[in-house]
């Protein structure tokens, strides 16, 4: 086919999974490698076609193992890399996903989220992977998770996702369901020169890893990328801030687990991204993704009818909103928690909100369907009540 | 009185003054016949240790390059080395990566990658420690074992046929494949150097001992006697081709299993990205 052609800037009526493309690209991406899986195959049939484009590479794997192994491998070779997948590709991937981890790989991992467990319906969103994508890799690790719940946030999002792998030296998730990933809405495109763009810090020219510390530093290390004589040592091994192999120093073995987490939670104020709509004494209904366009509908209902009703939108999972959600608790009358699966925030929520003020928890009446405001509304009545 | 160096020192980090290896491995020998590759390399078209990426994945052979090589070295997961290496070609196609690992880790965890790296025809250089058994975890039943052979986690013997893994990637479509074993270190050396030189995927099968575990199940017992092995049971193929397959049984073919062109990955992307490019103006 002949060269394709991005969007231009401009408004667009477009799908989810088009518009988070669109984003990689403007990103900076140049490396995607995927599996084709429902609900999120629109986005490699996209970047295949963009990718070369811009100087990129699109590579289609035998299985979603090597696609985040090579995507790990590109980000290595200094290039912006991405896989996207769902669900049951991130449970083949969760090896690897520790491995970037431990190995402060930058790496973006789209995850559009389909009704599980196991084959499940493939395109029937459900928000079940939140929990997996942060503890399903074996050990103590930290990743960063963004949950937009918007065509727009598709694209905006993808952005922030690759700016913070390089800033933080580390995978990114962007998760969406699979009704986001179809959805076709209003997208804002803006040109080029007004993207702000993060890019890695390299090594020094002319030091071998003993010169340096390539990892374990809390205020992130300059990556030693390959292909410019830096020697790097990189090993999936508990290792040293040199990156050398150590299996014997439970100093070592301690700074191994714990450094790559503490570089994230240390700035998490730079990366904890949360939408706060409510007053002191309101019910404060949390939600996330696609389920926080219900929360919004229901707040608007309620507050029609005179009700004292907020919202608090989670748009980043991970690291957890532990501040956010306490600070709404301590001024909520209750909270009432809104998720499409069976509770499985729900848990992190209450830990930081139940000593503050009274939580409940709503799924939607068939579970893989949006929450019907009104049901929402009638709960928020029982709970006033 | 001075010491004198290894000739192949240089090609080592200066820190790293041991191996992980066992007495008697062949790991010594194969990564010998790696970096005189390179250092012929090196003489004949100025290749530094800095042209090059090694990667591997887990297993005593995963150990060659890493930490031993001073170049970049990625030392990834089980099975999964050719997926990382791929990834870093495609990204560094002037570059030359080679990916060094066990049997167990390429062609048991890792078989798929393996197959489709042949099939895709990315320029890689792998080469395969083969000691017919898994080490590292104690003398267990490899896919390259051979059928007969009692091992730990096969007491009663084992009931499959073992993996002819150079046939396997020369008909998944690899353009450059030899078998050579640890007796044979200059025609291993000749191979790998060919692979690097070759555009295309080589893949060059290392037959080499385990004096600790093989030796042990084998009752083969040191690495002496395993080499001897070696040089007494294998058999060029061009000579193994006339044979029928009574007479090759415990039998180690030997040679190059294919030489031929095939258009190559990397470079296919570079070819379609220059010509989108000219496309756009």
């Amino acid at each position: 086919m002949k060269a394709a052609v991005r969007l231009k800037p401009g408004t667009h009526f477009i799908e989810g999974n088009l518009a988070l493309a669109e984003g990689a690209i403007a990103a900076g991406c140049r490396f995607m490698a995927g599996y084709p899986i429902t609900p999120a195959s629109e986005i490699p049939n996209r970047l295949s076609q963009l990718l070369p484009t811009v100087g990129g590479v699109f590579l289609q794997t035998e299985d979603e193992i090597a696609a985040i192994c090579s995507a790990i491998g590109a980000s290595w070779a200094g290039l912006k890399a991405m896989t996207a997948t769902s669900g049951p590709g991130v449970s083949l991937m969760q090896e690897n996903i520790g491995l970037a981890a431990s190995t402060e790989t930058p790496l973006v991992i789209v995850d559009v989220m389909r009704f599980g467990p196991s084959t499940g319906v493939p395109s029937v969103g459900l928000a079940g992977d939140v929990v997996q994508v942060a503890r399903g890799s074996h050990g103590d690790y930290q990743i960063i998770a963004l949950c937009p719940e918007s065509p727009q946030e598709m694209y905006d999002h993808m952005i922030r996702a690759f700016n913070l792998a390089e800033r933080f030296r580390c995978p990114v998730f962007v998760l969406p369901d699979g009704f986001i990933g179809h959805m076709r809405e209003q997208v804002v495109i803006p040109p080029d020169q007004e993207i702000e763009l993060a890019q890695r810090k390299i090594a020094p020219a002319g030091t071998t890893p003993l010169e340096r510390q390539d990892f374990l530093d809390p205020e992130v290390a300059p990556m030693p990328v390959f292909g410019r004589g830096r020697q790097a040592h990189v090993t999936s091994s508990c290792h040293n801030g040199q990156g050398m192999r150590n299996l014997t120093d439970p100093e070592v073995m301690h700074a191994f687990a714990t450094m790559p987490i503490e570089k994230i939670l240390r700035h998490r104020d730079q990366i904890v991204e949360v939408a706060a709509d409510y007053a002191p004494g309101d019910v404060v209904i949390v939600a996330y993704g696609t389920v926080a366009r219900s929360a919004r509908a229901a707040a608007q209902a309620a507050r029609a009818q005179g009700l004292a009703v907020g919202t608090l939108c989670l748009k980043t999972l991970w690291p957890f909103a532990d501040q956010e959600v306490a600070a709404a608790a301590q001024q909520a009358r209750a909270v009432l928690v809104l998720e499409n699966n069976t509770g499985q925030m729900l848990p992190y929520i209450k830990a930081e909100a139940a000593a503050h003020c009274p939580v409940q928890f709503l799924g939607p009446r068939l579970l893989g369907q949006i929450h019907e405001p009104n049901a929402v509304l009638t709960r928020v009545k029982e709970m006033m009540s | 009185m001075s010491l004198a160096e290894h000739p192949l020192r240089k090609y080592t980090r200066p820190h790293v003054k041991k191996t992980t290896t066992c007495p008697g491995c062949g790991n010594g020998i194969v990564a010998q016949a790696i970096l005189w590759a390179i250092d012929e390399l090196n003489r004949e078209e100025g290749l530094s240790m800095d042209d090059f990426v090694f990667v591997s994945g887990i297993g005593c052979s995963a150990w060659i390059p890493s930490p031993l090589f001073a170049a970049d070295t990625l030392h990834t997961t089980h099975g999964r080395p050719i997926a990382f290496a791929t990834g870093v070609k495609l990204g560094l196609p002037r570059q030359k990566v080679l990916v060094a690992s066990g049997d167990g880790d390429l062609a048991a965890i890792g078989g798929n990658h393996l197959i489709h790296a042949a099939r895709r025809n990315i320029d890689l250089t792998v080469v395969m420690v083969n000691n017919g058994i898994y080490g590292m975890t104690g003398g267990q039943t490899a896919p390259t074992t051979p059928r007969g052979l009692n091992t730990i986690t096969s007491p009663y013997g084992t009931m499959e046929p073992e993996f002819n893994v150079a046939a396997m990637v020369a008909a998944a479509g690899a353009p450059y494949v030899a078998r050579w074993t640890t007796y044979h270190p200059r025609q291993l050396k000749r191979a790998i150097k060919k692979g690097i030189q070759k555009q295309g995927f080589s893949f060059i099968e290392a037959i080499s001992q385990c004096p600790v575990q093989y030796g042990r199940v084998s009752k083969l017992g040191r690495a002496t006697a395993i080499l001897e092995h070696f040089r007494d049971h294998s058999l060029k193929l061009a000579k193994a081709r006339e044979m029928s397959e009574e007479e090759l049984a415990g039998k180690i073919t030997v040679g190059e299993f294919c030489d031929r062109q095939a258009p190559e990955l990397a470079s296919q992307w570079s070819e379609l990205r220059a010509r989108l490019g000219k496309e756009q103006g």
